[in-house]
């Protein structure tokens, strides 16, 4: 069945113990994790809701991974600790592998295509790749000057992208660690010199199915960073010549950013945003404004897209987690 | 300036022997005053330019997280994603935002039981700056008037109140109110020298030297008819703005060793902090420094991460290096803010204004290193043991530094009491 966002509906409340933040589905499409303000991961079995904790991480995690066989969760956490986890666990899950992988914050990780590598990197300002298989170290990709925000594979699994808060986007080769290119995306970097701070950063990365565009999200308009005025944007790049073609932007949304973007098999652009509203925007590739935008009942935080295609989820602060529909109500 | 005597007698203009001995120190005034030969050791001014007391002021602008700061509940709803790590201090756990600050606990306090009732920027900077209530009837003092008042030499060339700032070009406060203007703060913008404190281009000193002479000889004549506390005011004005023109390399950074740019960071708020410490040893009675912003009502800890961060190794340096210089016996350090922020956790991932349950750090002159006054619950919402306000705070501060917070000012025959008499200090902190 194709997707019809603009017959966008909430479908599933998932609630939780604590305000979410990143989530993910995992590949078989079988369960959606998502982590929480109470430093736990929470999977729910879409068929049943039926919850499921993740507890060990010391402090809040950033951001989780399925691998393609849906066996193996890894999970950022702020605690400097990567950790492996038996995805598909019935009860009471245990960590099957703890790293110590960097020094502060993990923001961000990234599986390669076929599953075998996982990229991580945060506030030590070092991406670091490892074996999914055994936890092992393959490198390191230093360089950047400010905080990792995200990661994400090229399709291809020959390029790891790393945007960072300074609003740049290195393109690392995996097979021998050399920074190829920087994309730019400074407009989602603010500094406001009266708060005399840095705001904003590479909140969302997605290419397009065909690998053509690489699109980079986040804030700009940062006139106010401690009191939330800024508004979403997402730049689109051209792969092959790294250059920015077009804005994607949303109207009547001063206190929004970007938490996240998908990009559909069908080849539009989903970006899940929060601030003051939650909202779905969708846009097509050519136009600036979006298609259709949709409005969720609470603030939206992370994003992530199901492999049917059809079903979308965000993590929001009322502790819910909530699954919305790209089609008619049944 | 020549000695005189004053029409007016009051206290005010009545020097005493210890505070002269505290001016020759302070200013260097073996040099300024020859006549007092007894002085001219520069070893002996170096000592007590030393043991006179001062006060340093870190302010966190905008209402700095006592939860990524000085009382973290890691683990719980309020916690947030921050750890709290050991210090030197045996038992007491800050947050892992400030690593450096807990290798030099031991010299430092904290008061985790503030409830200052008000959620307000502007008032409760009010109250942390006077140590009262705003009311429309009278305007207080600041804690830097007051100090500067109490403590610093009458004649000293260099103003005693001093706020740096991290941007801004520079000015004068009226921040003194019936203490008169000299205790208002002199703004170093970004930390720049005082305004108007170099001779004009253009001007020759030779030309300068004869406008002043003129000026002394006008002055002088019209003293001889009529002498009053302003008129010596206003002649004194002039005098200390010459001296402060001679002494301008009191504020110049760039006289302190490059190796300690290098430790304090070359960013604004390490600037500062050296500027600081390099007043502190100049003698200048009071020095606040501003850390800009923590009103972090959205992404509070990406922003804590980014200032705390920044805030930790400067102001580690600081604490170790007043120490390792003797000076920390004799100046009182506070980390305020015009209050906390709070223990819930909006949608923004942003904490907002929270003046209930909150904390400071404080140590060096007449403060228990180690101490903890006060605490509050598992989840920082209320203040379960020793709660104070900010007029407890400020008899605490003067009485730290050996001024008496139960006496009073004398201003036009009318008594103004120091501090707050609803307050008094909290006494199991002083030494």
């Amino acid at each position: 069945m194709p997707a019809d966002p603009k017959q966008a509906h909430v479908a599933q409340d998932l609630p939780a113990e604590a305000p979410l933040m990143a989530c993910r589905f995992d590949p078989t499409g079988k369960y959606v994790f998502a982590t929480a303000e109470d430093r736990i991961i929470y999977r729910w079995d879409l068929a049943s809701a039926q919850r499921t904790p993740f507890t060990g991480h010391d402090s809040w995690i950033g951001d989780v991974v399925v691998t393609a066989d849906g066996q193996t969760l890894i999970s950022a956490g702020y605690d400097d600790t990567l950790i492996w986890w038996p995805a598909a666990a019935a009860d009471a899950p245990q960590p099957a592998n703890k790293v110590r992988a960097h020094d502060g914050w993990i923001r961000s990780v990234a599986l390669s295509p076929d599953s075998k590598l996982v990229a991580s990197g945060g506030n030590d300002r070092v991406v670091r790749l490892w074996n999914v298989a055994d936890g092992a170290k393959v490198r390191e990709f230093p360089g950047a000057e400010r905080d990792i925000y995200n990661l994400l594979f090229h399709p291809n699994g020959q390029w790891l992208m790393a945007g960072d808060l300074d609003g740049k986007i290195r393109q690392w080769e995996v097979a021998t660690g050399n920074l190829v290119r920087t994309f730019d995306a400074a407009p989602l970097h603010t500094y406001e010199g009266g708060q005399q701070v840095h705001y904003g950063g590479i909140r969302g990365l997605a290419f397009s199915p065909d690998a053509k565009w690489l699109v980079a999200g986040g804030l700009h308009k940062g006139s106010n960073p401690l009191g939330n005025v800024q508004e979403p944007l997402a730049i689109r790049f051209e792969w092959e010549t790294a250059k920015a073609v077009r804005n994607h932007l949303t109207e009547g949304t001063p206190n929004e950013r970007i938490w996240g973007l998908q990009y559909h098999p069908e080849g539009f652009l989903i970006g899940g945003i929060g601030g003051g509203k939650g909202l779905l925007a969708f846009w097509n590739e050519a136009e600036e404004k979006p298609f259709h935008v949709f409005a969720l009942p609470n603030s939206a935080r992370g994003l992530a897209l199901h492999s049917d295609g059809l079903r979308v989820a965000t993590t929001h602060h009322d502790k819910k987690l909530r699954i919305t529909k790209l089609a008619a109500k049944a | 300036m020549k000695p005189c005597e004053y029409s007016c007698r009051t206290a005010e203009h009545v020097v005493s022997r210890r505070r002269f001995v505290e001016t020759l120190a302070g200013v260097g005034a073996a040099a300024v005053m020859p006549g007092f030969g007894m002085f001219n050791s520069a070893a002996m001014a170096a000592e007590l330019t030393r043991t006179q007391k001062r006060m340093l002021v870190i302010n966190m602008a905008g209402g700095l997280s006592q939860l990524e700061s000085w009382d973290p509940k890691p683990g719980t709803a309020t916690g947030g994603p921050f750890r709290a790590i050991p210090t030197s201090v045996p038992g007491l756990h800050i947050s892992e935002l400030l690593p450096k600050t807990a290798k030099v606990m031991h010299h430092l306090a904290l008061i985790r039981g503030i409830n200052t009732h008000e959620d307000d920027h502007g008032k409760g900077d009010y109250i942390m700056s006077t140590g009262r209530r705003k009311t429309p009837a009278q305007d207080y003092p600041v804690l830097g008037a007051v100090v500067a008042k109490s403590l610093d030499p009458g004649d000293s060339a260099l103003p005693g109140h001093i706020i740096i700032t991290p941007g801004g070009g520079g000015g004068r406060n009226a921040d003194s109110a019936y203490l008169g203007p000299k205790f208002g703060s002199v703004v170093l913008g970004n930390g720049k020298p005082p305004q108007f404190s170099e001779r004009q281009q253009g001007l020759a000193e030779e030309a300068s030297s004869c406008a002043n002479d003129l000026r002394r000889k006008v002055n002088d004549h019209f003293a001889l008819r009529r002498r009053t506390a302003q008129t010596e005011a206003y002649t004194q004005s002039y005098e200390q703005g010459l001296e402060l023109m001679k002494q301008r390399e009191a504020f110049d950074i760039t006289k302190e060793p490059a190796g300690d740019l290098e430790r304090y960071g070359t960013h604004d708020f390490g600037r500062h902090c050296l500027l600081a410490r390099r007043l502190i040893e100049k003698g200048i009675t009071y020095v606040r420094v501003t850390h800009s912003n923590y009103d972090t009502h959205c992404e509070n800890f990406n922003f804590h991460f980014e200032q705390v961060g920044e805030f930790d190794g400067p102001f580690a340096t600081l604490v170790t290096d007043l120490h390792d210089r003797g000076l920390l016996d004799h100046t009182l350090i506070v980390v305020l803010s015009e209050f906390g922020r709070t223990p819930s956790i909006n949608q923004l991932y942003g904490r907002d204004h929270w003046s209930k349950a909150w904390s400071i750090c404080l140590g060096g002159a007449g403060v228990h290193r180690g101490a903890v006054i006060g605490a509050t619950n598992a989840t920082g919402t209320e203040v379960t043991e020793r709660q104070v306000d900010g007029g407890h705070l400020f008899h605490t501060y003067l009485s730290a530094l050996g001024i008496k917070s139960t006496g009073h000012f004398t201003v036009a025959g009318q008594k103004m009491p120091i501090a707050d008499p609803a307050f008094e200090p909290i006494d199991e902190l002083l030494t």
